[in-house]
């Protein structure tokens, strides 16, 4: 008995210390590629784990004539300082509630479009409506703003429109509440077709017999639609539906700043633009940090949660792991 | 009977269907060529309408007149050129390194990177970064920041995983190297993932703005999209002015403005065909991995 398990010991011994053995043998083999990974290594421990140790500015006073090491640490003061201040709770909520707008009503959009675009027969004119939904996507906010600036002006094509029908015009560019519904409408417009490629996708991998199998039953296209394609792509639905609930506190900095303009800040400003503007405006630089990391401690808890509950959802890994 | 009242509701179905996506079509569409249309014109607006109002090509002259315009085009082009190259090198070498599923430490290398998609220093830190290595002002502080976009990694590294290991097996007996393997072997296979990753890199390249604002000061190292920014959005007294006033007569801002965007997009819906069918396919690539 005990000589068998002095053996076992032994051979446990031995084992151990050829699988480091081994390990460092192919550390050894595997020099050159590691060699090659370090160009990135140093690349995200210079610009990606610097800068999160960056965030200890929000802790300190922070100016550039001291640095980061040198500058006084000043504990909560910033972050005290943000929660007594009413600038915070307005970028905070403004962000909550573009961010659900855009959510209640970007995100069921997409999914409509591409049930209802699955349901062209026609080919070529299923391309174009593919091609030209897709574009948007592609051009900056920049070349996008200017030219819904121009269109939402009060002497633009939208508000003529409105002339044309009997109605008001409406100056969407200076009144907060319809500034909203720009943000939320001009997001939609970008990213719908876009965003309709992943249901498209899953669209194309039902399995046909189905179809086949409801047309004998004598299912009309509507029903097919709904009682099949919908229920088949609903995982992915869900699944997109959690990790984009997880990106709500990540706000959209690009559009709005292209768009936005003071008289509309009240509804407009969101926590991105602020931090700009505090920060690298105004200079300061260590209130504006602290508002940043409270608000990437946040996305960090979101994200991550919403990116475990996709993974346990599917097997099949939509989250970004 | 029946079946007869059954194809009529799909027909009328289908009919509606077809209106709403040409409604989508055009709600997509109309914007452009409402302002195609107002840089043809000589007035601020043209209202709803989708042909000229005044027909002149001027504001396209101001807008080629306007050297910045074509500094920033080329610096532009200089960042998407060095940018996805730089890029394009370091990916490829590390994404090759952690599809290796046996390389000890991979582990802690693949959580390293997940780790700052999760969390990010954000801007001031990156501020004080780009400021600490004096890369301000420069074209540097452009290209460095965003080397790898880490999702673009994962996509990569995934799709090297699913290479079959006997592809590797005699060039090693041969006693090839593993850069040798790399870039005669593993890159040349696996080009649709690298040229999706071209475009990714490239587009972001080339529509990026922010961080000129940010890094930039000189005139002369702007990109377009920040110089179109000063032009259209901030309506910067310097750009515009040269280009409203000059010798004979005063332009209206906006058709100058609209100009501007046109000018801007046109490159790339040049490239568009070509960036539709590459992005798409990243997409399925990037989502459906397994």
């Amino acid at each position: 008995m005990s000589r068998t398990v002095a053996e076992k010991k032994i051979n446990f011994k031995i084992k151990n210390n050829m699988k480091k053995h081994s390990t460092w043998k192919k550390v050894i083999s595997y020099r050159q590629l590691y060699l090659m990974a370090l160009p990135a290594f140093i690349y995200y421990v210079i610009f990606h784990y610097i800068p999160i140790y960056g965030v200890t500015v929000a802790f300190k006073d922070f100016s550039f004539v001291h640095g980061i090491t040198g500058s006084e640490w000043v504990g909560l003061e910033y972050f005290k300082f943000m929660f007594s201040g009413n600038a915070f709770y307005r970028v905070f909520s403004n962000t909550f509630i573009l961010g659900i707008l855009k959510i209640c009503f970007g995100f069921p959009i997409p999914v409509i479009f591409a049930l209802l675009l699955n349901e062209i027969r026609h080919v070529r004119f299923k391309k174009m409506i593919q091609t030209t939904s897709y574009l948007p996507h592609f051009l900056s906010w920049v070349i996008l703003g200017g030219m819904f600036l121009q269109i939402f002006s009060i002497h633009g094509p939208l508000n003529a429109l409105f002339e044309f029908l009997g109605m008001e015009k409406i100056s969407f560019l200076t009144n907060p509440q319809r500034f909203r519904v720009l943000l939320v409408a001009t997001h939609i417009w970008k990213s719908m077709g876009w965003n309709s490629i992943i249901f498209l996708a899953a669209i194309a991998s039902i399995d046909t017999q189905m179809y086949e199998a409801a047309v004998i039953d004598g299912a009309g296209r509507i029903k097919r639609m709904i009682h099949i394609t919908l229920p088949s792509i609903l995982p992915i639905i869900i699944i997109m539906f959690i990790l984009s609930v997880g990106n709500i506190i990540k706000d959209d900095f690009d559009q709005i700043f292209n768009l936005y303009n003071p008289a509309v800040y009240s509804t407009a400003d969101v926590i991105s633009t602020y931090v700009y503007r505090q920060g690298l405006e105004q200079m300061n630089f260590s209130y504006a940090a602290a508002v940043d990391l409270f608000k990437n401690i946040i996305a960090l808890i979101l994200v991550f949660t919403s990116n475990t509950i996709a993974n346990k959802l599917d097997d099949e890994g939509y989250g970004i792991w | 009977m029946i079946k007869q009242g059954r194809l009529k509701n799909d027909i009328v179905f289908e009919v509606i269907n077809g209106l709403i996506m040409m409604l989508v079509v055009v709600v997509t569409v109309y914007p452009f060529l409402n302002i195609i249309a107002l840089s043809f014109s000589k007035t601020t607006t043209i209202g709803l309408s989708l042909l000229p109002k005044e027909f002149t090509l001027i504001n396209y002259t101001r807008v080629i007149e306007n050297n910045l315009i074509w500094v920033g085009l080329q610096n532009t082009i200089i960042r998407v050129i060095v940018g996805t190259s730089l890029t394009l090198i370091v990916m490829i070498m590390f994404a090759y390194t952690l599809s290796k599923k046996d390389l000890p430490g991979r582990v802690f290398l693949t959580l390293f990177i997940v780790f700052t998609m999760f969390f990010d220093g954000g801007l001031i830190p990156r501020y004080i970064l780009i400021k600490n290595l004096h890369l301000m002002n420069t074209m540097w502080a452009l290209v460095l920041p965003r080397l790898i976009d880490t999702f673009a990694l994962i996509v990569m590294r995934n799709y090297m995983m699913s290479l079959p290991d006997s592809l590797e097996e005699s060039a090693k007996i041969d006693g090839a190297s593993y850069f040798r393997i790399l870039f005669s072997i593993i890159a040349p296979i696996s080009m649709p993932i690298i040229a999706t990753v071209i475009l990714w890199t490239a587009v972001w390249h080339w529509n990026a703005w922010f961080d000129v604002l940010l890094y930039i000061k000189d005139y002369d190292k702007m990109v377009l999209q920040y110089v179109l920014r000063r032009i259209v959005i901030e309506g910067a007294s310097d750009t515009m002015n040269v280009m409203m006033e000059s010798v004979n007569e005063i332009v209206p801002a906006e058709s100058i403005k609209a100009a501007a965007i046109i000018f801007s997009t046109i490159p790339i819906l040049i490239v568009y065909p070509f960036l539709q069918k590459y992005f798409v396919k990243g997409i399925m690539v990037g989502s459906l991995k397994g």
